[in-house]
Formats: C-alpha cells, structure tokens, sequence
C-alpha cells in the first residue's frame, strides 16, 4: 500500500490494517505513547496519522477506555508495527483492532522524513491507497471536514449525575471521553450536549459551560460562534474551553483564529503560565491557533508556548472565562495541567455560592 | 525561547569547587568525566571560576582547557579541605562525580568542614541526598506521601539481617546503603546462602536493607530534571530488557520504554514527579521503578540525587544535556531560561520526543579475571557499555551486539556452542554474559516465546522481536546472496544484519556482500537526533545511520578535503578506557584547529567524544568498515584517522585501506608489522634491535625444542592484535604452555602467536612519543615501578624515570628513533621495554597513541595527541614543546586502581594480562610524594596498626629485611607467615608468626588476624608468576581485597612504598594544583 501525497511524493510500505483507500490531511505526532487514546480521540477525525515513535503495536489494545467510540483518524501510517503485543490489559493487535474498525494502516515507512517534508511544506493532503497516481489520491474516501457533526456522540443530551451539586453544560463539538471523566470524578453533574442540540433551553439549570476540542477549522463552525456570543457569553457564565473550545470562545469574543503551518501534535508542548511562571508540559492536538495579536481588551494571554510562542490559554480579567488550547485531560500524554479542572470547578462554585 | 525575561539568579557562587569520581572502577566509569565536563563548561559560560579535584588524569575533564584550577588528589576530606582553603571556595558541586563525590559531600559535612569554611552546596541539598542514601530514611520519606517501596527493613547488624530475612521470608534481596553499583547486594533464594550473603553485604556497608525480592517485575527508570522553581519534566523514560533482580547497570536497556502504554507511562510519571519534589532534589536525579507485569502495583526501588550511569545514557539517547543543564540550575536557573542546546530555539523545558530507539548492552570482561564467576545479579560487575540507535528493537540490537567486540556478528544462535539444551537452559535460568545468545539458540530450536518469558522474566515483546532476527537468521541460504532481492535484502539490514554476518551466513566475503547490496540500491541513511522528532530544525550534527531510514538529514558542507573522520575507541573495556576517549577528543580539537571539520565515529555513551558540542558531526553508530564505508558516501572525507582510539580503530587500519579508504598518518602497512608481533620480531631483528629471544609458533611437534632454544620455561604466550595482554600467559610447562597456546589461537585466529622468553626481575620502561615522516618530534620515558610481568596497564609508572641510567635512556632513545624511521611513522607511537643492568631489549611497539598519552601529555606540558594530530594532517606544530622528560624538577606517579572486590572469588594478583580498570594520579617534589598520594587515589590508606607479611620467594624475604625493620621504625606491629616470620626473626625483628592456611591450630590463621582488624597493609609477594593452580597465599590475598586492607603484591613496589612511608608523612603530602608542579622551583 502506498501514501500519496498532494505534491506528488509516492510512499510505499506494507499494509496492516483494512483494506480500504482513504485520503485526508497527513499530520504528524511525535508522542511516544498513546496510540490507543489518538486513534480514538475525535479531534483526529479525518486525518492521516503519522507517529514518529518507530515501533508501534506494542502494547496491543486494551478493551478499554478509549477517548470516544470508535477509531476517529482516517488512517494510521508509522515506521515499524509489532504484531505480537504484550500488555496484560491488551485483548487484541492494534491490526486486528483497525481491521475491525475499517480503517487502513501502513508500516515501513520512514515516518521521520516524511514528518520533516510535513514540516518544511505545511500539512499535505494525502491517501493511503494502492494507486500512484493524482487520480488515486482523488478517488480514495475523505470525509468532508465541515460535517463534524459526525464525530459527536452520542447525537442527543445525556445527563451524568455528579456528587458535588455543581452542574456544568458540556457542549460537544468531538469530545474527547477523558474531558468529561476529568470534570465528573471531581463531582460535576455533567449535561453533555451536540453542539448543534439548542441546549440554550439548559443554560437555566447549569453553573457554567464546557467547551470541547474537536476536529477541524473553528471558523467552520460560525453558527456556534454566534450561539456562544449570544446565549453564553451575553449572560456572563463561567466558561472553560478546552482546545477547539478555546478557538470557539476565542472567535465569540472577538479574536481571530488562524491555521498553523504543521500544527503542534505531541505530549511534550511547553506552556508557561503567564501569571505564575510556572512552566508546564502539555499534551496538545491542534491544526489552528488563536491570534494573539486579535484578543479584544480585557481578554488576556493566560499561557504561552515556550516553543514558537503562541498562545495557549485566555482568561478574561473580570469575566469567569477561561480556556487553554493544551488538553488538561492528557490521555493521552502528562498530567500536569489537570489542576485547571480543579480551579475552575473552584471558581464556579464560588460564583454560585455569591 | 520566546518572551523568557532571564530571570532572578540567587547570589550567585564566586568560586565552584567540582569534585570528580577518581580512578575508573566498575559501577563508576567514563560517564563522569563526561558529566563532571559538562558541568565545567556550564559554569565556564556562566563566568564562574572552577576547581576541580580528580586525581584521575585520563579524562579530559582534568584538562587545562576546563577548569580554572585542577588538583589531581585522592578525593579524601583530609585533602578537600585544604583545597577550600587554599582556593576560597566558596560553593561545592557534589552530584557530577559520581558516588564518590557523594560519599565525599557527606564526609565533608559530618565532619563540619562545609560549615567551617562556610561552603554552600549547590544543586540538590545534602539533606536530601542522605535520604535518598540512607535506605531507611527514603522508605520512611516515600511513605509520608504515600508511594509504595518493597516491603523491607533496613538494619545496621548481621544478625537483624538475618531475623528480618527469615520474617519476610525467602527469597529475600539484600540491599547495600550508601553503596557504590550494588556492591555486596544480593539475592538470596535458599537458607544456606543466607549466612554468607549476610556477611558479605556488611563488609562493604554499615546498612543493609533486607527486602522482599520482586524478581521478575519490570524495572524501569525515570530521569527527572527538577528546578528551583519546581519545574519538573521527565528527561528519557528507560527499560531493563532483563528483569528486576539484575543491576540495571548489568541490563540490557532500552529507551524510551516499549512495553508501557500510556497509562503505565503517566503512572509512574506522575510518581516520579511527586516523589522528586517531595525530596527536593534541585538539578537532575534517576528514579527506579518496579512494575508488575500483571497488574498496576508498582514499587520504587531507589533514587538517585546525582548525575548516575544512566543519566549518561539518557544524554546520549535523547540529546538532551542533562549535566549541563543540572548545573545550570544549580547555579539558579530555571529550565525555561536555559536554551535547548539541540535546536538552539527551544528551550531546556521539554521532554524529548525519540524518534528511533536505543538499545544499550554492558560489556563484561570475566575472562580476564581467573576464577571469576560469570553471573549477572543485583551487583554490577560490568566494565563498559555500548548503546545503539535504530529504528527498531532488532536494528538496535543486533548493533549493540556487535558493537561490545566480543567477535560476534549479531544475535546469532550459533555463537556460542551451547553442548546440549540443559546447558542452554541453563544460561537462560542464571544469566550470563551469554544469555543474549542463549535467547537465539533457545527460539531457534523452537522453545516458544511464551515458554522463555517464563524463564527469564524477559518481557515478550522483546523476545518476540528476537525471534523475528532468528527466524530471518535462519532462512539465509549458503549460496543465496546472488537471487537476494532488494525487498529481502532491504528486510535483512532493517534488521540490523551487518554486511559482514550476512556473508558469514550466507557464505560470500563481506565486501561482495556489499557489492550485492549496492547494487540492489540498499544504502543506509543518515539520520539526525534532534530531541524534538523533527518537529523543529536541529543546530547540531548528532547523527546516526539506519537502514529505516530514506536518505541523509544532513548534507556535507564543503569539499572532503576539508573534512577528517576520527574513529573512537568504542565499548569501555579492561585495558582500553578513557585514556583513548581523551585522546580523540584532543584529536578533533587539533583538526578544528587547523580549519577542518570533524566527523567522530564512536558508540560508547560514557564517552565525553560523543558530546556533541565536542566535533562538528557526530556518528553515534557501530566503529566498523561498513560504517566508515557509508560515511564515506554520506559525508565524504579526506582520510580518517586510527591511531587514537586503541585497539579497535587500529584494528581495521588494513581493512579500511584495501575497501579504498585514506588512512591518515602511518600507514597501515606500518602498522602491521608492529601489531604482528613475528614481523615485528623480524623488523627488530633486521634493525638489531634487541628482544626477548622470540619464536613464532606454527605447530605444536615440536614444542619442546622451541622451548629449549627459549633458554627453557617459563616462557610467555603473546598472541598479535590485542590489547591488555588479553590470553597472554606464563607458561610453566608443557602442559600449560600447549593449553595457553591454544586459547591464544582462539582468540585471535587471523594473527600469528608467539613464544617468549620470560625474563625475570627486569625493569619495565614504557616510551611515549610522537613523529613526522620517521623523525620523532616530542617523546617522553616511564619506568615501572613493579618488575616486568606485571602488565603496562596494572604496573605504577614514574615520570622522570628516576631510576633508569642515563645509559639506558639514551640506549632506549636510539631505539625507538631507528624503529619510527624504519616504520616511518606519522602520529602517536608508543614502545615497552625490557631493562637489566645495561641492557635494554623491546617487547613491543604499538603505532598509536598508548594508555599512558594523557599522562605524559599533562606531566610534560605538551599535548601530544594535539601535535601528532598536526602532523598527521599535515598542519604546523602547534605550541611551543613543555618540558623534557629528563628535566623535570618533580615527579609524576601513575598508580592502577583494581575493582576485584566486586569480583568474588577472583585471585587478585598481577599477571602478565591486565586486570586493572582505572588509574589515579599524584604529584610531588619527590617520587615517594607522588607515589603516595597516586597510591591514596586508588583506595590505598596509610598504615598505622599493622602489617602482615607473607614474601613467598625466599630470595624476596632476604630482600625485604631492611624494609621490615623499617616498618618497625615506623611503629608498626609486624605479623608474618610462618616461613617469613622466621626469617625476619633470625634477623632480630619482632614478628608474630600466623598460619597461612588456617590449618596450624598453635598459630593464629591469617585471616582472623585481618578480621580482627589489628592490620591495616598486607604485603604478599607470591611465590611466581605462575598460574598453574593458584599461587599460594590466595586466601590471605582475597581476605585482604574482601575486608578491604590494602595489598601489595609486587616486591619492588612494596619496598618502595615502606621508605615512601617512612620519608613522607601525611602532613607532608602537599595540595598543590598539578599544572602548578610545571616550571615551579621547589618551595
Ligand atoms: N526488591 C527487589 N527485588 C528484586 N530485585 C531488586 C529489588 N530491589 C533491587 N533489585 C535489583 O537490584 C539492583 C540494584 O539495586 P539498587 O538498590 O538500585 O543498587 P544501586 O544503588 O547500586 O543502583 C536493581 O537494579 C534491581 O535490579
Ligand atoms: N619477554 C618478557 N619478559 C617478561 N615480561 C614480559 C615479556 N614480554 C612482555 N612482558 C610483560 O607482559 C606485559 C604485556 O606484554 P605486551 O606485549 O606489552 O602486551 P600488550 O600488547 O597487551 O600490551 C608487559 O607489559 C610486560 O610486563
Ligand atoms: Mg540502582
Ligand atoms: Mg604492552
């Protein structure tokens, strides 16, 4: 089976996983662990996932948890798949798990060259298919990137009962499962909403909302942007957006959001805490970015990237608004921001309490 | 490094005090010269002046390029504290020099010498590094925050040893406070073995934990960097291959983990985080884990508050610079102000992401220890490590195999001749060595996975990729490499078969293979190690090759002229160490000094040539014809250099020539007829040079003639092409000499073998130079302070030879003049040299630089590795020459350290084949002086109890009179053996007579005398050379190593020290810089 790229470059490896041909953006990410939490997480919807850790499969598969229900990247490509896996959590290969799923996988590729032609050329169009020529790339199954709709699951408001009396509204755009874990173990009453669902009519009942990550351009999704503006923002509610959710709150206060060139898609992003100067290790999954330079008064740079400086996190100076373009849920990836769910748990029951 | 305001430094030290970790040892080798460098070059930036103690002159840290101030002195509080005095430190870094500046701090601190002269610890408090020391302490801290250690009990008597043991129940692992690389750890599985284990564990430690033993968990270790400000990240993730039970210094490791999913990953992250902060480590620390392999129960097995083996490793597996950046931070730096020193836009906050993974494998060198016992346990007995890079596990580790030279092509089932499957089982059960290839043989013969994991622990992961190198092993056909298709052989060297082993296997040459290769466009690639995953450009040129990856990272800059290729010395090993890192090193910085650009090839991670800030690319890959091949291709060069590296770069110096590679320097022709010691012998006697009377031997008829025509027995075994003596033997007899002679041929079967006349009481001379086209320009004379017999690398070297006739100096002189014109050599050469009376004969020439270059090299003030390096390249000298040998007004002594107590078992006396794994150096305006304070540097101490004696030859302890009476003098108890005793006693001294046996029930046994502690020096001469058996007086001289009492083995040196004893006091033995010894008049 070959990736084909948009400018031509023809990759040939050995398939092990389903037979299909599939096109869609190719990004890389350079974690070292996780496959079975990335290929499940919603914001890869789409994607061709390439993995610069060389052996993949080693650990096999777990019966779970997975970061929603179903393998989400269009497919998987890496440099040296191990079939025999051994983990005692593990019931089945990672093949055998993406033959199920229907989703193609190549091996033998050298993940790291093509990871710097990615880098030095911006995120490429590709396919994975048997085919070499520009026809091949179009002919191969993409999704169209504006339904993200299909990511969401489940496709109606599910209510999950928490022990602390606070309760917070999750408006789904692709959530990754963990997201909602994170806010339930520490004992918010969770309304996980479709972000298309006119979950207006909960804002009554809840002490703050969520925003989630999910795949794809936030400018794609202007009709939440104004959803937000109006209905959330207007009425002053603490808010937490988490990757896409950043973007969206970002955009609903006026900021701009613009594409990075090759995203930043790893465990190892440093953010420092603009007001502390604490640095942290983030997990990060994201193909845009907020323009910092665009922020409206009084929303201010919370986090920064110690890499190429871009913003990681607004808080606004007076409102209950926060939000950060790392991923506090890990899963996968470091831990170390999980404190955020904490503090803004914190900040809503206060604001409840006055 | 966007937005970083450099932020507030606490006062900041004026004068950094840095102690290094001595004379190389097992558990404690080259990775602190390289860390201990690093550290210099942080401070050094920072503007900070530095003094560094290290009595340990082959490293390139106690060069003059690094610290401002450099004493070479035993590492003892005693001499420590008059170096804070005299230089006015004012802060001390304890955590680059291994144990033994740790064990140091502590020293220094219980002592009150930090508070006295007010010294501040930088990095890591010392209060935390006695918790992370004290076993108790660290169980009890890690408990207060709830993280789980094994359950166990640290106890200060062997007979709570023993009631702990029997109250958590068999087996148990005994555990070792404050120790170095588990020295006196243990595993014990029955009652019998308990006793003993116990007592051994306490003669090295006044604490012992006793432990439930996890054996069969995973071991993991995590490096964790933390700052002042409490940022925290975790550096390089490692995994044991082996299981716990083995030291992880004895494992097989990989990194970054395999068999962790992420959520074990972020498990013991998250531990490591919360147990590093808790203790407050401030720099860099090791953190190792057990796991369990069937559910999530972890336990912390120990960390450590310092720069470690490990976090060696871990540099060099990921790129990032964790000693520098540790002592950045301890300076008071955060991580996000220090740059990223790889991609120079980053900063030092991150966690590298790998993007190929590495393998390290420990060497052993067993063989060369009589009576050594091969088991791998929870001690460290190896001597040195390579690593690999690939793309895979069986790329990585078939490379690491072949990468130890232990003349094996990779994981080959046949590379041992296992007799019968019990014996294979066996080494699989109780590891060795071997086990590696006990593995292949085992999944060759169809002993599935699942049944191996059972018996080894390995997890099956690993042995799933061995199988897959196994099976591929297998399936080469004699005669196949002709229908070989590019798919097949593309499959072949991902996964990690050499050109060479394929043709082995295959049955062609390996340089057809080659052809074959090429041919089917299969070419390795260059690729570069940039921390990052190729998420950001890389600055810097660490490289490596793999057969995964499709075309080079880097492109050469320039033309080949303007680039050298430096081979390094490879995997640490008895005989060659970090004299030969030294020594490339100074071979790149003389290249760059002419304007070339450097490629350095080497795979030894405890190495300062593979930092690479030190050449402009490092090759981080197998030292090997294949290699030098592709980078030819890669990154063309002019030549390549093979002289500075010892044995291994020397060894390919023909090889590299006939494949059409330029060697640099003297010619591999020349070469050769000084490494094959019967054109050696034939070109000394062509010149009439004159030998030990020589004779290759062809066949094995006529033996005894040879023998005859020798002058008789004993006569000495050499086979060509070795270094340290390896498989050299005294033979006494027949029996013997045919025995030896047999293992020569085994262990160097392409090189001719010869006999030699042993010639008895002869001095020793060693004869360092360098020349041009034959002339020799700089040289420097050593004279041994042992008697020939005693390997170069084991005997204790003067400079100047104080006690060689001008005669002999000129005679050797002359020598060595006629042989550099006869092999017209270019570059470093080295001669040893037989002297009695006036006569002078030569046992050998090595055409490269020698172990003892760095040593002559400092003492005289010219860098001779720098100026051959010059002449080699063709360039001008280089600063003007230092002093001449001969007219030194201070000496220079050069003493061997030993490791044999970690060595059971083992006959620690000194052969014609080396054992020694370290060397420490003293100055002073005596020879004596120096002798004394090289001897303290190596572990000796002064006596002021006892001596015991026991002079095997009679001759010797006629000798020896006049020193026994001078031991007296010194108020010393003299105890002897009986036949010693009476001797001395009929010259009037006072000597208790004790049994040497212990089978004299009127006498008291020997060893009880050392056990009670009443002697404080053993002077065993033993009764020959010989190794028939055991020379008599074994159990005296294990007792002495195992209860650690220094022993003297060696007649002339003994002698030498008693009047050394007598004429210099402690208080005389002076702290004085070395490079201050250099062109100073005597105070
Ligand atoms: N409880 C245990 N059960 C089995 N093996 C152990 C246990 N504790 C330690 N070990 C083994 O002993 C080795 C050495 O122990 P350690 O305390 O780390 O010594 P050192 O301080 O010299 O590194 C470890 O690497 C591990 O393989
Ligand atoms: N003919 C000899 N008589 C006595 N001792 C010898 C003789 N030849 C060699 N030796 C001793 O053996 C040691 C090792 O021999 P050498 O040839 O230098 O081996 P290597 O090449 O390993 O250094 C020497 O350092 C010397 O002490
Ligand atoms: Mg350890
Ligand atoms: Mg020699």
């Amino acid at each position: 089976m070959n990736l084909l790229l948009s400018d031509g470059t023809c990759l040939t490896g050995e398939s092990f996983g389903a037979q299909r041909e599939v096109r869609g953006e190719v990004v890389f990410s350079t974690a070292m662990t996780g496959y079975v939490e990335a290929l499940t997480d919603p914001s890869y919807r789409g994607q061709l996932l390439v993995l610069t850790q060389p052996l993949q499969g080693n650990y096999g598969v777990p019966s779970g948890p997975f970061e929603s229900v179903r393998i989400q990247v269009q497919g998987l490509v890496v440099s040296h798949y191990s079939p025999n896996f051994s983990h005692h959590a593990a019931v089945r290969s990672l093949g055998d798990w993406l033959r199920a799923e229907r989703v193609p996988a190549i091996c033998g590729v050298d993940t790291r060259a093509l990871t710097r032609r990615l880098r030095e050329s911006g995120t490429l169009e590709g396919a994975l298919t048997e085919g070499r020529s520009p026809q091949a790339l179009r002919d191969a199954e993409g999704v169209p990137m504006r339904q993200v709709a299909e990511v969401v699951t489940p496709g109606e408001v599910v209510r999950l009962e928490g022990g602390s009396g606070l309760s917070l509204l999750v408006i789904d755009t692709g959530a990754k499962e963990n997201i909602l874990r994170a806010l339930h173990s520490r004992g918010a009453t969770l309304w996980r909403a479709p972000f298309h669902h006119p979950w207006e009519r909960l804002l009554d009942r809840v002490d703050g909302v969520v925003l989630t990550n999910g795949p794809g351009d936030p400018r794609d999704l202007a009709p939440l942007v104004e959803r937000l503006r109006a209905g959330v923002l207007a009425r002053g509610m603490p808010v937490f957006g988490v990757c896409l959710g950043h973007q969206l709150l970002a955009l609903a206060a006026g900021a701009e959001t613009y594409r990075l060139p090759y995203g930043h898609r790893s465990h190892n992003q440093p953010v420092m805490d603009q007001l502390t100067r604490r640095a942290y290790l983030t997990s990060q999954n994201h193909g845009y970015a907020v323009r910092e330079s665009s922020l409206p008064a009084d929303l201010e740079p919370w986090f920064v990237n110690l890499n190429d400086g871009t913003n990681e996190g607004l808080r606004h100076s007076y409102r209950p608004w926060r939000s950060v373009q790392f991923h506090p849920e890990a899963a996968s990836g470091p831990q170390d921001t999980g404190w955020l769910f904490d503090g803004f748990l914190r900040m809503v029951g206060e604001l409840r309490q006055a | 490094m966007k937005g970083i305001a450099r932020g507030f430094l606490p006062s900041r030290p004026n004068r950094v005090l840095v102690l290094g970790s001595g004379p190389l040892q097992i558990g404690q080798a080259g990775e602190f010269d390289y860390s201990g460098s690093q550290a210099l070059k942080a401070l050094q930036q920072e503007g900070v002046f530095t003094v560094l103690i290290n009595p340990n002159l082959a490293t390139v840290q106690s060069g003059e390029d690094l610290a401002d101030r450099v004493y070479s002195l035993p590492l003892t509080p005693h001499f420590v504290e008059q170096v804070i005095v005299q230089e006015q430190v004012d802060a001390i870094l304890l955590g680059f020099g291994g144990q033994t500046a740790l064990n140091c701090g502590l020293a220094l601190e219980a002592q009150g010498i930090l508070e006295r002269h007010r010294v501040r610890v930088l990095g890591t408090p010392l209060s935390t590094i006695r918790i992370t020391e004290d076993r108790q302490l660290f169980i009890d801290s890690l408990a207060a925050i709830g993280v789980q250690c094994a359950r166990s009990r640290a106890v200060t008597h062997p007979e709570d040893a023993l009631a702990a043991a029997r109250q958590l129940g068999l087996p148990v692992i005994l555990r070792a406070g404050f120790a170095l690389g588990g020295q006196g750890s243990a595993m014990v599985r029955e009652e019998a073995a308990l006793a003993p284990a116990v007592e051994r564990a306490f003669q090295s430690a006044t604490q012992v934990l006793v432990e439930e033993s996890l054996e069969g968990w995973k071991e993991l270790e995590y490096e964790v960097v933390r700052d002042a400000e409490d940022n925290c990240v975790v550096v390089c993730t490692l995994e044991n291959v082996d299981p716990l039970g083995i030291h992880t210094g004895e494992s097989m490791v990989v990194a970054p983990c395999q068999t962790l999913s992420d959520h074990d990953h972020q498990l013991l992250r998250n531990l490591a985080l919360r147990t590093i902060r808790h203790l407050g480590v401030v720099g860099e620390c090791n953190i190792q884990f057990a796991l369990d392999p069937r559910s999530d129960a972890y336990r912390v097995i120990e960390v450590n508050a310092r720069l470690s083996r490990s976090s060696a490793l871990a540099s060099k597996a990921t790129g990032y610079p964790l000693a520098f950046v540790a002592a950045k931070i301890a300076l008071g730096y955060a991580l996000p102000q220090i740059a990223n020193a790889v991609t120079r836009s980053t900063t030092a906050f991150f966690e590298p992401a790998l993007d190929y993974v590495v393998c390290k494998i420990p060497r052993w060198d067993f063989d060369k220890f009589e009576g050594a016992r091969p088991q791998l346990g929870p001690e460290m007995k190896s001597v040195g490590e390579v690593m690999a890079i690939g793309r895979s596990f069986p790329e990585a580790l078939q490379k690491a195999l072949r990468m130890l030279e232990i003349g094996v092509d990779g994981l080959d089932p046949e590379a041992y001749p296992f007799p019968d499957p019990a014996a294979v089982e066996e080494a699989l059960v109780r590891p060795t060595p071997r086990r590696p290839f006990a593995l292949a043989r085992a999944l060759r013969d169809g002993m599935g996975v699942a049944r191996l994991a059972e018996l080894t622990g390995i997890d099956p992961f690993f042995l799933h990729e061995m199988e897959r190198v196994v099976q591929l092993h297998s399936s080469l056909r004699r005669g196949e490499l002709e229908a070989l298709s590019a798919g097949r052989m593309r499959e072949l060297k991902r996964a990690g078969f050499s050109d060479r082993g394929l043709g082995r296997a295959l049955g062609a040459e390996e340089a057809v293979v080659r052809q074959r290769r090429l041919a089917l466009g299969v070419v390795p690639g260059l690729a570069q190690i940039d921390t990052l995953a190729a998420e950001f450009p890389a600055q810097t040129h660490y490289l490596y090759l793999s057969y995964a990856a499709e075309g080079n990272d880097v492109v050469p800059l320039g033309p080949a002229a303007r680039r050298v290729l430096v081979l390094g010395s490879g995997c640490y090993r008895i005989g060659s160490s970090v004299e030969f890192d030294w020594c490339a090193v100074q071979a790149v910085a003389a290249a760059r000094e002419l304007g070339l650009q450097t490629v350095l090839l080497n795979c030894n991670p405890e190495t300062v040539s593979t930092d690479y800030d030190v050449c402009d690319n490092l090759v981080f890959d197998e030292i090997s014809l294949e290699t030098v091949l592709a980078l030819q291709q890669a990154l063309p060069f002019q030549g390549v250099i093979v002289s500075m590296g010892g044995q291994t770069p020397n060894n390919l110096a023909l090889k590299l020539e006939r494949a059409g590679v330029p060697v640099l320097g003297t010619t591999p022709e020349a070469i050769d007829s000084a490494e094959n010691r019967s054109k050696f012998g034939a070109l000394c006697d062509s010149l009439g040079i004159d030998q030990p009377r020589w004779t290759e031997v062809r066949s094995l008829e006529d033996l005894p003639r040879t023998v005859e025509n020798l002058g008789g027995f004993p006569v000495l075994v050499r086979p060509s092409y070795v270094l340290s003596g390896a498989a050299m033997r005294v033979a006494h007899s027949d029996a013997e000499l045919r025995d030896y002679l047999a293992r020569a041929t085994e262990l160097s079967p392409e090189h001719p073998v010869v006999v030699s006349r042993f010639e008895r009481h002869a001095r020793e001379i060693e004869f360092d130079a360098v020349a041009d086209q034959g002339e020799i320009v700089h040289w420097a004379i050593c004279e041994h302070l042992e008697y020939a017999g005693v390997h170069s690398g084991d005997a204790t070297l003067v400079l100047p030879p104080h006690g060689l006739y001008l005669d002999t100096v000129n005679r050797v002189r002359r020598i060595a003049a006629r042989l550099a014109q006869a092999l017209r050599v270019t570059g470093p050469f080295n001669l040893q040299l037989l002297s009695r009376h006036h006569e002078v004969k030569v046992i050998e020439a090595n055409v490269r630089a020698s172990r003892s270059f760095p040593f002559v090299s400092k003492v005289l003030g010219t860098n001779f590795i720098r100026e051959a390096t010059r002449r080699i390249l063709g360039g001008p000298p280089g600063t003007e020459p230092g002093a001449n040998p001969l007219e030194l007004d201070f000496y220079a002594v050069k003493a061997p350290m030993f490791s044999f107590r970690r060595l059971a078992g083992v006959d620690p006396v000194l052969r014609v084949e080396m054992s020694s794994t370290g060397e420490g150096t003293g100055f002073g305006w005596t020879a004596e002086e120096a002798l004394l304070k090289a001897m303290l540097s190596t572990g000796f101490r002064l006596p002021t109890r006892g001596v015991l004696l026991s002079l095997g030859p009679v001759g010797d302890k006629y000798r020896f009179t006049e020193e026994a009476r001078e031991l007296v003098r010194q108020g010393l108890r003299l105890y002897a053996t009986l036949g010693t005793a009476e001797i001395l006693h009929a010259e009037g001294l006072p000597v208790v007579a004790v049994d040497k046996e212990g089978q004299d029930s009127r006498l008291k046994d020997a060893t009880a005398l050392l056990r009670s502690g009443a002697v404080d020096l053993v002077i065993n001469i033993p009764r020959d050379y010989g190794e028939a058996g055991r020379p008599d007086g074994f159990r005296i001289r294990r007792a002495a190593i195992d209860l650690d009492i220094p022993l003297l083995t060696d007649l002339r040196l003994a002698r030498k020290v008693v009047w050394a004893l007598g004429r210099c006091p402690p208080q005389a033995l002076e702290a004085r810089a070395w490079t201050d010894y250099r062109g100073r008049r005597p105070r």
